[in-house]
């Protein structure tokens, strides 16, 4: 999948004029900043004129991996330190990345919480089909550090490859219980609830942001990252319920 | 060239044709070539026995081999009757090979809406009988048979067209039964078709992954089939999932060798 993706950005880039090519900017960003940066993406296209944000959102230590395998990404959002130090560590990055937000799990149910479900601990219950995210993805980093702090052995029925999957299997109803990030729930509507976590705060994550090598010749690479790191790109994050970095 | 050396060398392709059917063969080759160069062969035997290799391994095969039994339970009688129906066979047949030409993350969203907790069938079955499907084994069984069975019946059904029905038409005037005219006449002429079903079926089911991981979900040795552990761990762990890569690559070559020469041959199923 990811050869064809790259064959077809491949081909894309080579349709492109060197002129056109300047005009766009590529963006590899974590899953569970899908409908934040595609609202960052939309301000950014209406204050620079004729420019396109392409976005490509995923797992981060999947869009990390890409990266690293050669991906034409100009510009990478993580979900977590981590996914980012395999970019920074191939010497991909341009200069240094910035934590640009920070965000916290939480147990996402069905609308109004049928199972009346109250806490960590409460997911151990029998009967109770509980999804969470891969021990491989940020999501799942920070799920395994809450459970380890909280004292609190979960059985999930799945191990996801990214967020969106976990916050997809409750919303439809397959499962009762998911560990997702609190502004997964809140983009969700009135698919999900959220139940709070007690010490969330301790085990959340950092999202850095990093203009590729890549990008060297693309301003708008750099301008981007400033956009999101700027007071109205702040904005739009703490709207979406991300905590300041 | 003379009429006598082209009798004796047999009829030579176009020349023009040459050079797209070796860019489609290098289509092919070079991606498994890149994928062995990223081998990291001192490595291999301890990533190939981690026990999450070795538990997708072992759900995979399991899997597989149960849903290729499936598939022949109900595909060959599925096939045998297509072959003879004398109305509607076209749209039949073209309901049989939908799973073939549908995308397997729809046939996994379909399998989802049926038996899925907020599907009818889901539902009824977790009322009545508290059973619940997805996240199972048996979801990753339901998911390969879907996908694989149009394989072991298009093989059947050509098979059955191909031969015609004299035999069974001798057979049924000496008095056998339908029964007997299956079991004695039928099955024993279509089992070489059969075996390059079974083979084709299994490496499909083997296969599987966009169905199993929508329908099933993906939890270490209960439905994280080789596949899926291969996309778990290409996130993280490259090294591991190229490792793996290898594994199902030498599973494949194995298939196409075991279904023997009718393959390899070129010979019609």
């Amino acid at each position: 999948m990811r050869t064809v993706a790259l064959a077809l950005a491949a081909a894309l880039l080579a349709a492109c004029s060197p002129a056109e090519a300047t005009r766009t900017v590529t963006v590899f960003a974590a899953a569970s900043l899908t409908e934040t940066f595609e609202q960052l993406a939309k301000k950014f296209e209406a204050q620079h004129d004729g420019v396109d944000v392409r976005l490509s959102f995923g797992g981060s230590s999947r869009l990390a991996e890409q990266i690293v395998e050669g991906a034409p990404a100009e510009v990478f959002a993580a979900a977590d330190e981590k996914a980012m130090a395999k970019v920074t560590a191939a010497r991909l990055a341009d200069g240094k990345p910035r934590v640009f937000a920070r965000n916290r799990l939480t147990i996402a149910v069905p609308p109004g919480n049928p199972m009346g479900l109250k806490g960590l601990a409460d997911l151990r219950k029998d009967d109770l089909t509980v999804v969470m995210c891969a021990a491989e993805v940020p999501c799942g980093r920070a799920a395994r550090a809450l459970t380890t702090a909280a004292q609190v052995q979960l059985e999930p029925a799945s191990e996801e490859p990214d967020v969106k999957s976990v916050l997809g299997k409750v919303a439809t109803g397959e499962a009762d219980a998911g560990l997702v990030y609190v502004t997964d729930v809140r983009a969700a509507d009135d698919k999900v609830d959220g139940v709070p976590i007690a010490g969330a705060d301790a085990a959340a994550n950092s999202y850095p942001i990093v203009m590729l090598r890549e990008a060297a010749e693309n301003k708008l690479a750099r301008q981007f990252v400033q956009f999101v790191l700027s007071d109205e790109g702040q904005r739009v994050l703490r709207d979406a319920g991300f905590d300041a970095p | 060239m003379t009429r006598d050396s082209t009798l004796r060398s047999g009829l030579r392709s176009p020349r023009l044709l040459w050079v797209p059917a070796v860019v489609g063969l290098a289509l092919i080759v070079l991606p498994v070539a890149g994928l062995l160069l990223r081998v990291d062969f001192a490595r291999l035997p301890a990533l190939l026995t981690s026990p999450a290799s070795l538990d997708a391994l072992e759900l995979s095969l399991v899997t597989a081999a149960i849903s290729t039994l499936l598939c022949v339970l109900l595909g060959v009688p599925l096939a045998v009757v297509l072959a003879r129906v004398r109305r509607g066979a076209r749209v039949l047949r073209a309901i049989v090979v939908l799973p073939l030409v549908m995308p397997p993350v729809v046939g996994g969203l379909a399998l989802l809406y049926l038996l899925g907790r907020n599907g009818f069938a889901g539902y009824l079955l977790d009322v009545v009988a508290g059973v619940r499907v997805p996240f199972t084994t048996a979801a990753v069984v339901l998911a390969q048979t879907f996908v694989a069975m149009p394989f072991l019946v298009i093989s059947l059904d050509g098979a059955i067209r191909a031969g015609g029905d004299q035999y069974e038409r001798v057979a049924a005037t000496l008095g056998a039964s339908p029964w007997v005219v299956f079991t004695r006449v039928t099955l024993p002429l279509l089992l070489p078709a059969l075996g390059s079903g079974v083979v084709l079926s299994f490496a499909r089911a083997l296969g599987e992954f966009g169905a199993t991981i929508t329908f099933a979900g993906s939890l270490q040795a209960v439905t994280r089939t080789l596949p899926l552990e291969v996309y778990a761990r290409a996130e993280a762990d490259v090294d591991s999932a190229v490792a793996l890569s290898l594994l199902l690559i030498v599973v494949a070559i194995v298939v196409i060798m075991a279904s023997g020469r009718r393959m390899t041959d070129g010979v019609r199923p």
